[in-house]
């Protein structure tokens, strides 16, 4: 009777295929560690922040007069209506927590090489819309930091020549940050990009499952068809789609329920933590949701202290360090394209930092220290030192790229193992 | 394309039919160049609509400031199309004091355009005393904080009184003009006014433009 259901559908829409051929019987190597698990987290975080996201909408009022006094109606009078926004809240950082590490595991282990540059610029494209998505979500309170670093923000585009003033204008839809901003970001942050966010995670994983992931070693278990020998090859059932093409090595095991058990394990210790800081420090010492948002928007009394969240402070300390102001912006996004570039820089062959040179090695880990760096000195108030240290860190920022581009030409790399070690 | 048969049935079909690429293409980008003008004309509604609506309009006509209860010294703050504009009644000392550190601003003649034509003077004024600004940083739209009486010695040597912006430290002397080495690159805006009588203040149209 269930089979014949099953079938029945199965017949009519590819269910069992999907599943099979994505999470089943989808070969994954056996040696992802810690550093995997991030993306099975981000997956978990979008739907929380979608979920509560829509339970925030039914009592969020998107205009300048009611938005802050409907936050605080949430907070004090929803039933389980804070629970809900520090969900979210709590969730907007831990979105970037695992989207950061995400990245540098692409980073150490070279998961942006060749074959997975579109892999990597889905990725990019995903953590542009995702910043787009937070900004705009941090507005929607109307509290003084909202309003203060929507200003700082779309003041960014007036320093575009010529048309820069027309288009804050027009991004404003008036002729200061105002309620009509207010709403149409909203009509952004709950609609336009969570549908953006959701196409780019399908494609992105679409992409990841047509080149296969990667793994710490950088060895790739999908050989040639014909050239592995019945021992060498897996003996767990793998999709037809991927063994009609490729002979799989014995180095893998399938997806589900393999990975996900290991990912759940890692999840299970990411809720402690989340749900330590969403009971007991949903503020997070004004790093996840600042003091100055307790106070509602008032265009005329510019905080002593504008700070973006956590979470965008590298770049801003980037946009600082740099006096001038198109300049500055420029070098802050280009701090951003540089990363989406990095299949291109990386001329090296070998994946893995396990197999490639000291240099690379010591120049990812102080990139990641100089990245953290930044995110300090664009996050905490102005002083005349940090105007120097910002300018040196953002030089290094960059300097990883200029020469990550002129070492990995002619490295000097370990080999790397024909199968899997571990 | 048309050359193309996948069997037999189609093949017979085609050699019926005379050779139609032309038509075909002419059909095509007249097709493609109809919808992309489609495409353009439908954009335009939604892109027009972020444009500020007339209430927004509405709301940045311009307004009238009482200015005869300024003390010389004294800064008050009216608002015009949202955004704080300053009028500042400076005393004669000071105005005698803004010449002395030139030296140390970006433009301190005034010549990037970020005052009408009337304010391209050493004062950035209509009338020497009142200063009327934009209180917003020209670096990312802070607004900048009235330091007098000595405080903004601490970040400008030898200057009494000035603005000091502090989300990113742009520092502006009493005629709104930048000085050197912050983050702003450009003098701080005087917005077009004009006096309706010695005791008022237009802000938003200048004498002359109705």
């Amino acid at each position: 009777m269930w089979k014949n259901l099953m079938d029945w559908v199965e017949y009519r829409l590819p269910i069992m295929r999907v599943a099979n051929m994505h999470a089943i019987q989808y070969p994954a190597p056996r040696n992802m560690n810690f550093w995997y698990m991030f993306g099975f987290l981000a997956t978990i975080v979008l739907v929380n922040q979608i979920v509560t996201g829509v339970w925030l909408t039914m009592s969020f009022t998107p205009t300048a007069e009611e938005a802050f006094a409907s936050v605080e109606y949430i907070m004090r009078d929803v039933e389980y209506g804070y629970i809900l926004r520090y969900m979210h809240s709590t969730g907007a950082s831990a979105f970037f927590i695992v989207v950061y590490l995400h990245m540098f595991r692409g980073m150490i282990y070279g998961s942006y090489q060749k074959p997975r540059e579109l892999l990597w610029l889905f990725g990019m494209f995903i953590y542009l819309a995702l910043m787009a998505e937070a900004f705009m979500g941090y507005v929607l309170p109307w509290g003084q930091m909202s309003y203060w670093g929507a200003q700082v923000i779309v003041s960014l585009f007036s320093a575009i020549p010529v048309i820069g003033p027309d288009l804050v204008i027009w991004i404003q839809g008036d002729y200061v940050i105002s309620g009509a901003t207010l709403n149409r970001f909203f009509a952004l942050h709950v609609i336009a990009l969570p549908l953006v966010i959701v196409i780019l995670v399908f494609l992105h994983i679409v992409a990841l499952h047509e080149v296969g992931s990667n793994n710490p070693d950088g060895t790739d278990v999908k050989r040639k068809k014909g050239s592995l020998s019945e021992d060498e090859k897996t003996k767990f059932k793998i999709h037809e789609y991927y063994t009609s093409k490729y002979d799989i090595v014995d180095d893998i095991v399938p997806f589900f329920p393999h990975i996900v058990l290991k990912d759940l394990v890692g999840f299970s210790v990411f809720l402690i933590l989340f749900c330590y800081v969403m009971f007991f420090n949903p503020e997070m010492g004004g790093y996840f949701l600042e003091h100055p948002n307790f106070e509602i928007a008032n265009p005329l009394k510019t905080p002593e202290h504008i700070f973006p969240v956590w979470y965008f402070t590298p770049f801003y300390a980037i946009l600082k360090a740099v006096p001038h102001k198109l300049g500055g912006v420029i070098c802050m996004f280009a701090a951003i394209v540089m990363l989406a570039l990095l299949p291109w820089i990386d001329r090296g062959k070998v994946k893995s930092w396990r197999y490639r040179c000291g240099l690379h090695r010591w120049n990812l880990i102080v990139f990641a220290i100089v990245f953290i760096f930044l995110g300090y000195l664009g996050g905490t108030p102005q002083e005349n030192w940090k105007i120097v240290a910002s300018q040196v860190a953002t030089i290094m920022y960059f300097g990883f790229f200029a020469l990550l581009f002129i070492y990995s030409k002619n490295e000097r790399t370990k080999p790397v193992p024909e199968r899997i070690t571990e | 394309m048309s050359n193309v048969s996948l069997d037999a049935h189609d093949s017979s079909e085609t050699e019926n039919q005379p050779d139609s690429s032309n038509r075909r293409r002419f059909l095509t980008v007249a097709t493609s160049v109809v919808g992309g003008v489609g495409v353009v004309g439908v954009a335009v509604p939604f892109i027009g609509s972020w444009n500020p609506s007339v209430k927004a309009r509405a709301a940045g006509a311009d307004v009238e400031a009482d200015i005869s209860k300024i003390e010389p010294g004294q800064l008050i703050r009216v608002i015009w199309r949202s955004k704080p504009v300053w009028i500042a009644r400076r005393t004669p000392e000071l105005l005698a004091s803004l010449a002395a550190h030139d030296d140390k601003l970006k433009d301190p003649n005034s010549e990037q355009e970020q005052q009408p034509e009337f304010a391209k003077n050493p004062y950035r004024s209509l009338k020497e005393e009142y200063l009327v600004l934009v209180g917003i940083c020209t670096h990312l739209g802070c607004s900048p904080q009235h330091l007098k009486d000595g405080a903004f010695a601490e970040y400008v040597e030898g200057v009494q009184e000035g603005f000091f912006c502090p989300c990113h430290g742009s520092k502006f002397d009493m005629a709104g003009r930048v000085f050197q080495n912050v983050p702003a690159g450009l003098n701080l805006v005087v917005p077009p006014y004009m006096f309706i009588d010695d005791n008022t203040l237009l802000i938003g149209s200048e004498e002359g433009a109705a």
